[in-house]
């Protein structure tokens, strides 16, 4: 009898009760949101921990003594390394561990918010739109569940890349880099992948798109990095007003500063709450902003075979003109304080002279708008790759059922990702040779500048075509597309620091093209590229035309 | 005259599912064509081929007397497709949704365009996430009858759709069937493949089982009858053809086959037929005697027992 009370006892209360009210199934959810991403999360986490290491690893071997190292230092005290890189308190003692604080943590910090933003938009909005979480929802789940369960995914594969970096770099026995040092360094990830996945819990409540959010995440992370890369380059405080410039001024394997990452906390947190609150204002499905109603009639524009890509093209294209006008415009303002400042470095000036070019400045920009054509190459994987998403929510089944061939169709889309990239590439010009010309005060900068943006408009493609011809012959291995705008940044960027070999950076497009306007004009690998493109065009197409549409 | 579609022995596989396994079809021109069959039975693969949005691994394939694959687009001009599950884009509005298909499709009459939007009660103004299921589903039926298509592809075209629409729907069909105009429509709602279509094929796991008319298809079947006489009716389960006989005193029901129904009928008469109530085959029934024993694999016996006469086993 006794024993009976007891075990009934032990049961109501041994078994604890699921939490009722607004967090209800979070721990559920979590198990679940790791379940569908245990691929992709491993994939970003070793990735990213993979590239610092062997980085870490190899700078040991490309730069074995002091002299080389204080040779470097020397070279990268440049406005456009500068804005590249990080700030230059880390040149003074330039050990592997400066190296790694000042080349690295900048840019990976970016990459792991961009790694948290895209965790947040797939567990939250998308799953609102396309109706799953309402399904979710109608179950045992308290409201704040879901973006609960999404942001504690993203704690976990940020703080599992943090632990990466935290263990490993010590363990290369690399000197210079300290297991204290690699503690910070791998908590400033973290910070830095919490407060972007709170930014894109905001981002995620203003719009009822999963792309409009993403990209509203992906402007407020492309900001931080530009004011920090012009307040680096500048040495003006500018750096302040950036989430990644308090990060990197933690200085970490040179004066292993903690302090500045509470005040990155704190801010995350309060992002996140903001977003819990602004969740409770608006319905599950929907945005902040009521949607309008429309026009009840189409265009006749949108009955063509270019008007309608254009329509379904026309948000992306024109949230990538704004972003890389501002940053052609961020890094052409730059490029009058570039001649000023490096005039007294002597060494800098033989290296750069070696380059060519008119000026300083011109070197300065033919380094930079590597970096923005890179941005234009990840314009031209969406843009190329947006049939497929058409494809594969069912969306071309009765579009290529009417009149519309499949070549017209695919070719629309094609059309619009060659003149949208390369229209990017005029505005980035028009964006960087008018500011170029304003700060520098010559104003033939302008035409030199705007051109050499132009130069890589045949890059851009390549980098089309070959996303077409993954897209037509394999679409399920689409996303192999992002190989050319990585490999070209990597290279482009870790490249000269890991002194790899020419070759590596010419099988890029964007190694090909003439880096001007520090270098001269040279048509042949225009050309060349723009042959490529078009046989690549011409082998997607052709690939669309003979395979089955995916269809669910 | 070309009919319409022409499959013979139509074979497509994916990877190592067999969607389709020999099919054979015939669509006349100017007809109706009720297919017919369960989820997964190929239904929509073989109008995706139709289509030349899949390739087929085997067999041939006539639309209009061309090859779908080959010459698609100068077949899509002449036909409308509305599929099963209609996908918008989130950001354009139904309307617009509507107008791009029709122009796209090439010929449309912007007067029936708006009659249509009227009949089926849809505001064009709306964003496309902002549609349910069933209006997403008018769009597309919309966008497939404002066209002046001379073969209409509908699969499944009415799921999502309310009773009301349904009605409209089947009026829209009607009309378009007078115009002249070929139509295929896949369904597994009997009732509207009854109401409509001259001619049924069923397919089940990717071939077509049965074809003809429904009236051809009615003597494969039973009726069902119940009758109430002055006498009791005692010698009626001795008769060929009749199954399942329950008498109740003067009430009897039964089912006969088809061919055997006037001997069945003038054993009631001679009884002294007071009343008489006889359910003709439904394609339910149809439908049952092909996939009965899938049914009945899944527990479901009660139709199928009373079919096959109710007697206990």
């Amino acid at each position: 009898m006794t024993a009976t009370t007891a075990a009934s006892a032990g049961t109501a209360a041994g078994r604890p009760r699921p939490p009722g009210g607004v967090l209800a199934g979070t721990g559920a959810l979590l198990r679940f949101d790791l379940r569908r991403d245990r691929l992709r999360l491993p994939a970003w986490v070793l990735g990213l921990g993979l590239l610092t290491l062997s980085t870490a690893n190899s700078l040991h071997t490309v730069y074995p003594t002091a002299a080389d190292r204080a040779s470097i230092a020397r070279a990268s005290d440049s406005p456009a390394v500068l804005a590249l890189t990080g700030p230059a308190h880390y040149l003074g003692d330039y050990t592997y561990g400066a190296m790694l604080g000042h080349r690295m943590l900048g840019l990976m910090t970016v990459l792991a918010g961009l790694m948290s933003i895209l965790i947040i938009t797939r567990h939250t909005r998308a799953e609102e739109e396309s109706g799953r979480a309402e399904l979710v929802r109608s179950t045992a789940v308290g409201r704040h569940a879901q973006l609960t369960a999404a942001l504690a995914t993203a704690a976990v594969a940020n703080l599992a890349l943090a632990l990466l970096l935290a263990a490993g770099l010590p363990a290369l026995g690399v000197p210079g880099i300290t297991a204290g040092g690699a503690l910070l360094y791998g908590a400033a990830h973290a910070a830095a992948g919490l407060l972007f996945a709170a930014v894109a819990a905001v981002a995620v409540q203003f719009t009822a798109h999963t792309r409009t959010a993403s990209g509203l995440a992906l402007a407020v992370l492309g900001a931080a990095y530009a004011l920090r890369a012009a307040g680096d380059a500048g040495g003006n405080g500018l750096s302040w007003a950036s989430p990644v410039g308090w990060l990197q001024r933690t200085y970490v394997f040179v004066d292993d500063r903690w302090w500045p990452l509470p005040p990155v906390l704190a801010l995350a947190a309060t992002t996140g709450a903001a977003a819990f609150a602004l969740s409770t204002r608006r319905d599950v499905g929907a945005g902040l902003r009521a949607t309008r109603p429309g026009p009840p009639v189409g265009s006749p524009a949108l009955g063509t075979a270019l008007g309608f890509p254009l329509r379904l093209h026309r948000g992306l294209l024109g949230g990538f003109a704004v972003a890389l006008v501002l940053l052609g415009a961020m890094y052409g303002s730059l490029l009058g304080g570039a001649d000023s400042m490096l005039k007294d470095v002597e060494q800098l000036r033989d290296a750069l002279a070696r380059l060519g070019g008119h000026s300083l400045a011109d070197s300065f920009a033919a380094m930079t708008m590597l970096v923005v054509a890179v941005v234009g190459a990840v314009y031209a994987v969406l843009a190329t790759l947006r049939p497929r998403a058409e494809e594969a929510a069912g969306r071309a089944e009765p579009v290529l059922a009417t009149g519309l061939s499949r070549t017209r169709w695919l070719g629309g889309h094609l059309t619009v990702a060659l003149l949208g990239s390369t229209a990017l590439m005029l505005a980035t010009g028009l964006g960087f040779g008018l500011a170029g010309a304003v700060s520098t005060g010559d104003g033939g900068a302008f035409l030199r500048l705007t051109g050499a943006a132009l130069a890589f408009a045949p890059a851009q493609w390549v980098t089309v075509g070959f996303a077409a011809a993954v897209y037509g012959w394999l679409p399920r291995a689409a996303p192999l597309a992002w190989l050319v705008p990585a490999y070209a940044f990597v290279i482009g960027y870790l490249g000269p620091l890991l002194k790899l070999p020419d070759a590596l950076n010419r099988l890029s497009p964007f190694g090909q093209v003439p880096r001007l306007p520090a270098a001269g004009m040279d048509w042949t690998p225009l050309a060349a590229l723009t042959l490529v493109a078009a046989a690549l065009l011409a082998l997607g197409l052709a690939g669309f035309k003979r395979r089955d549409l995916e269809l669910t | 005259m070309t009919k319409a579609i022409a499959l013979s022995g139509l074979r497509k596989s994916f990877g190592r599912t067999t969607a389709l396994d020999g099919l054979d079809l015939t669509v006349e021109t100017g007809e109706v064509h009720g297919f017919l069959g369960p989820n997964g039975a190929g239904k929509s693969t073989t109008i995706r081929v139709l289509l030349g949005l899949l390739r087929a691994d085997g067999g041939t394939a006539r639309l209009l007397g061309k090859d779908p694959w080959n010459d698609a687009v100068e077949l899509h001009r002449r036909l409308a497709y509305v599929p099963g599950d209609v996908e918008l884009w989130p950001n354009l509005t139904g309307g617009e949704a509507i107008d791009l298909l029709a122009r796209l499709h090439g010929n449309h009459d912007r007067r029936r365009r708006d009659e249509l939007v009227e009949r089926f009660d849809l505001d064009p103004a709306k964003k496309g996430r902002a549609y349910s299921k069933g209006n997403r589903q008018k769009v597309a039926i919309v966008a497939a009858l404002a066209s002046d298509a001379e073969l209409l592809l509908l699969d499944e075209p009415t799921a999502g759709l309310d009773p009301l629409m349904e009605v409209v729907f089947q009026d829209v069909v009607l009309q378009a069937k007078r115009q002249g105009r070929t139509i295929l429509l896949s369904s597994h709602i009997l009732a509207q493949v009854e109401k409509l279509g001259d001619r049924v094929s069923i397919i089940r796991r990717g071939r077509v089982v049965q074809s003809g008319t429904l009236g051809e298809l009615r003597h494969l079947t039973r009726t069902t009858i119940e009758a109430e006489t002055q006498r009791p009716v005692t010698d009626l389960a001795d008769l060929p053809g009749v199954h399942g006989v329950r008498t109740d005193g003067n009430r009897v029901h039964f089912a006969v086959d088809g061919a055997r129904l006037d001997a069945a009928v003038q054993r009631l008469g001679a009884a002294g037929l007071r009343s008489l109530v006889s359910h003709p085959p439904t394609l339910e029934e149809l439908m049952l005697r092909h996939y009965g024993d899938e049914l009945a694999a899944n527990g479901h016996r009660g139709t199928g027992d009373e079919r096959d006469g109710g007697a206990p086993r």
